[in-house]
């Protein structure tokens, strides 16, 4: 089974199809920025976008994912190399607490800028329901979209 | 008092904010001295990390290091997301006038020598490391300047230090401390009590916002917490549990599991009798998180339920509500004469509040990796107490403590959930079984079986007014839990409790029913209830008596004073009046509201923090409460990391509306009813309201602020509620009456 994971090619032997992507990403890869929460897609905390659209990897099966491009936390900035808009905007705002979560927050919203690069604050809502952040940072998580989102509208970062 | 587990006391009382744990006694004078005689020598003389040891360092003891490299400043504390991987170096550096810029922080080690407790819980960390961490930075910053002044031929008294230099003035050199650490190394340890130390108007640091220093690391999705931990050959386990506590393994399908992909091995452990350590269960080793947990779906355990938790709710709240009006089998708290006051009153109201159990529900599931060879064993383990996960692990092994080595990683999340190492005891067990390393993994389903859970309870109050509307007497008949005679963590009145010491005639009486599941510490431990309980029935008085709830309040706290004198942790009644006067204010309390809306208000001290909240909220004819802004004043003392403070009180007011709205655990035939989020129902962004936070500018030792500003939510909210539609809300979850959050 071959799966494309931040632009590289990995070529997965031995791996149940019906593996959750999570896992596979996880055990399998060494990406550990999508996080285990619920297992059943009520947290988020496991957000990767699969082709651009963001899924939770805890429940889509590994088999899914093959032919299609996925995308983690991992892959938005090279290793030591500058952040994206988004990833500058939650360390300037000081976003995370435990920080559990804000992988897959950082993917919502990576995503959500990408389909609409100015949302208003229902948009942002609406994206950002499934993620769940048990520590409360709701707040400034929006206001980073926010900032991310102003940012790239100035041609700054991607 | 005890409680039902075998929580050392100092963690119990300072997670319950009453007890500083050891170091916090002691004296700055004092400090160095003493930590010498408990830490072997080193913080006495300094000699143990002195420049011979460390090639030209100056690490005059465990909070920092500087070379000609740069300049570590170590945090102790686990880290849960109070943010105190960057708030503590933030002292050190302030005393050291580091530049920010300069500074590397990196997690200490678990060293209890060098570094005392190591605990992230009661809201402690700040408040008990703050002369010790200030003492630190000015020690070496006093090295700092004595090897400059040698090296310049200037008196001392002629430098000056500032953003990472020392600097001579009259002469325009700067002289960077990387330079100057060989010489300071070589420096005599200055006597700690005659340091000078900062005064709140030189702080450069403390007070500004400063971005957490792990960050950058936690964008980039690097591997910090315990989950992501992973050593080479490392195998996965999952650990079965019976649904009902302590239940114990009778037989389970052990050669069907062992035939599954991926499955190493599979076992049935005893559980040591503790159950904060180890309970009977089933392991399940696998080549993958993946395939142990496929294999734990088709697992069958017959359990032996003999001993299990039997535990009802449904049963609880009949038997409390038989009981509330009988006398409280024992008297906590009593002052003045509650029954008089009753019975000459003007008025006298009466009311019971209900609250349920709840999770703690932190994001990160329990995980821990463990390696075990030659009767020793190491874990990666995101806990908040990891001195005690030692002693926990050492006992469930029967091996000594000094072969156990415990490495902190970042917490996703703790709330108190991880003052409690069961998870460390059953990955030490698994791993005695298992050639090389393993790293446990729980599903989300058995940390809601198996949490330690924030515990319900009932109380019937009585209170009385005279004729001019004042509060002249309060009963409260607290309905509760115990274990086999033992108050269950939280289950039970402090001495002290707010409002003793505010009320003339005060009598707080506790019945407990038997309850053996386990309890625990839940962020604010029984604060984070009895706020509620509490201040929604001093709106109710006020309400009674036709007068404003401000000026109830106001009158309540009385003249400015410590109602504790000498104890610089008890309430002081004119801070309280502070916080609630500055929250009104910004709030606009008593401005028109239409119809539909409300404002109210509540206070709550805790864990040594003073807070006021008034919380403006609509609501509509579906019972559909729309909580438009909370208003926060707090008065902790000096702020350390403006930003942080901020965070966690908008955290606090997150979290208290989250568990009010629609949390909450129930139990029948000892089992959990609810075992995942679907039925646990967090809030999200969209219900989330604007937060407002406001902060006392008090130079009152500092105290900390992960837990105190959660109390007053659920009051402000309710009181809004009723000023909003004329209902009393006495129960939570508000789910259980009907409410929601939108
Ligand atoms: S772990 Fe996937 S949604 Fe919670
Ligand atoms: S920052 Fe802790 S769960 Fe979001």
């Amino acid at each position: 089974m071959r799966l494309n994971v931040n632009g590289t090619e990995h070529e997965l032997e031995g791996v149940d199809p019906s593996a959750p992507l999570l896992w596979v990403l996880r055990d399998g890869l060494g990406l550990v920025g999508a996080k285990f929460g619920c297992g059943i897609s009520q947290c988020g905390a496991c957000t990767v976008l699969v082709d651009g659209e963001p899924v939770r990897s805890c429940s889509y099966p590994v088999a899914a994912a093959v032919e299609a491009e996925v995308s983690t936390v991992e892959g938005l900035a090279e290793p030591g190399g500058e952040l994206s808009a988004v990833q500058q905007a939650w360390v300037d705002l000081d976003v995370a607490q435990c920080g559990y979560c804000q992988a897959g927050q950082i993917m919502a919203a990576e995503a959500l800028l990408r389909s609409n690069p100015s949302p208003t604050d229902a948009d942002i809502d609406r994206a950002m329901a499934p993620n769940l952040c048990r520590c409360g940072t709701y707040l400034r998580i929006r206001k980073a979209i926010k900032v991310a989102a102003a940012q790239r509208a100035e041609g700054g970062r991607s | 008092m005890k409680t039902a587990m075998d929580l050392p006391v100092e963690i119990e009382e300072a997670v319950n904010g009453i007890e500083p744990i050891r170091i916090a006694k002691i004296g700055r004078r004092e400090f160095l001295k003493l930590t010498g005689l408990v830490g072997g020598g080193l913080m006495l003389s300094f000699t143990g990390l002195r420049a011979a040891a460390t090639g030209g360092a100056l690490h005059p003891n465990g909070f920092l290091r500087i070379d000609s490299e740069g300049i570590t400043l170590y945090a102790k504390n686990p880290e849960i997301g109070q943010g105190v991987k960057t708030s503590l170096p933030m002292i050190v550096a302030e005393e050291l006038d580091a530049a920010w810029e300069d500074v590397a922080v990196a997690q200490s080690p678990i060293d209890e020598a060098t570094y005392g407790p190591q605990v992230a819980g009661g809201s402690n960390s700040i408040r008990v490391n703050w002369d010790l961490l200030r003492t630190a930075g000015a020690t070496a910053r006093a090295m700092l300047l004595g090897a400059a002044a040698v090296r310049l031929g200037v008196p001392p008294a002629e430098l000056a230090t500032r953003d990472s230099h020392v600097v001579h003035e009259r002469t325009g050199t700067r002289l960077h401390y990387t330079d100057l650490a060989d010489a300071a190394a070589a420096m005599p340890v200055p006597d700690a009590s005659r340091l000078p130390l900062k005064a709140p108007d030189q702080y450069r640091l403390l007070g500004t916002r400063i971005t957490g220093v792990d960050n950058e690391a936690l964008v980039r999705g690097e591997p910090l917490f315990g989950i992501d931990q992973s050593l080479p050959g490392m195998k996965y386990a999952v650990y079965q549990k019976c649904p009902a506590q302590r239940g114990r393994v009778k037989s389970f399908n052990e050669s069907e599991i062992r035939q599954l992909p991926g499955i190493h091995d599979v076992f049935s452990l005893e559980g040591n009798g503790n159950p904060l350590e180890l309970m009977p269960g089933v392991a399940i080793v696998a080549d993958s998180t993946w395939a142990a947990l496929s294999a734990k779906r088709q697992l069958r355990v017959d359990w032996d339920e003999t001993d299990a938790a039997q535990d009802s709710w449904s049963d609880a709240v009949a038997q409390a509500g038989r009981l509330r009006r009988e006398a409280g089998a024992t008297r906590v708290v009593e002052s003045g004469d509650v029954d008089a006051a009753l019975a000459g009153s003007a008025q006298r109201l009466e009311s019971f509040y209900t609250y349920h159990f709840a999770s703690h529900a932190q994001l990160e599931p329990q995980n821990c990796v463990a390696r075990f060879a030659n009767g020793a064993v190491e874990l990666w383990a995101p806990t908040q107490t990891p001195h005690r996960g030692i002693d926990n692990v050492a006992n469930t092994l029967g091996i000594p403590a000094d072969r156990v080595t415990v490495h902190q990683t970042r917490c996703g999340g703790g709330f108190g959930r991880r003052l409690y190492n069961d998870f460390m005891c059953e990955a030490a067990a698994i791993a005695t079984r298992v050639d090389g390393p393993v790293k446990l993994q729980w599903t989300r389903e058995d940390d809601m079986s198996h949490d330690l859970f924030r515990a319900g309870g009932f109380h019937q109050l009585e209170g009385s007014l005279d004729a001019e509307g004042s509060v002249t007497g309060l009963r409260d008949h607290f309905i509760t839990f115990a274990d086999r005679g033992r108050p269950v963590s939280g289950g039970s009145f402090r001495p002290g409790v707010f409002p003793s010491g505010l009320i003339d005639n005060l009598r707080l009486e506790e019945t407990a029913l038997e309850w053996r599941t386990r309890c625990g510490a839940w962020r604010a431990p029984f604060s984070n209830v009895f706020g509620f309980v509490i201040e929604s029935f001093v709106h109710e008085l006020a309400t009674a008596a036709g007068r404003d709830h401000l000026e109830v309040m106001l009158e309540i706290f009385g003249e400015p004073r410590w109602l504790d004198p000498g104890n610089p942790r008890a309430l002081h009644t004119g801070r309280a009046a502070g916080v609630v006067r500055l929250a009104a204010e910004r709030a606009g309390w008593g401005r028109a509201m239409p119809a539909g809306r409300g404002l109210g208000l509540a206070f709550y001290f805790s864990h040594a923090g003073h807070v006021a909240e008034v919380a403006e909220v609509s609501v509509d004819a579906e019972k559909k409460i729309k909580v438009h802004r909370v208003t926060v004043a707090a008065d902790v003392g000096p702020i350390v990391n403006l930003s942080g403070a901020e965070n966690q009180l908008e955290g606090s007011v997150i979290d208290g509306l989250s568990t009010m709205a629609g949390l909450a655990v129930t139990f029948e035939n000892g089992r959990v009813e609810q075992s995942n989020f679907d039925a646990y129902p967090m809030l999200r962004m969209p219900e989330t309201p604007e937060v407002d936070v406001h902060f006392v500018a008090s130079d009152f030792p500092p105290s900390g602020l992960g837990e105190p500003a959660l109390p007053p939510l659920a009051p402000a909210v309710c009181n809004a509620v009723f000023a909003a539609t004329g209902h009393r809300i006495r129960t939570l979850p508000i789910s259980e009456e009907g409410f929601s959050i939108v």
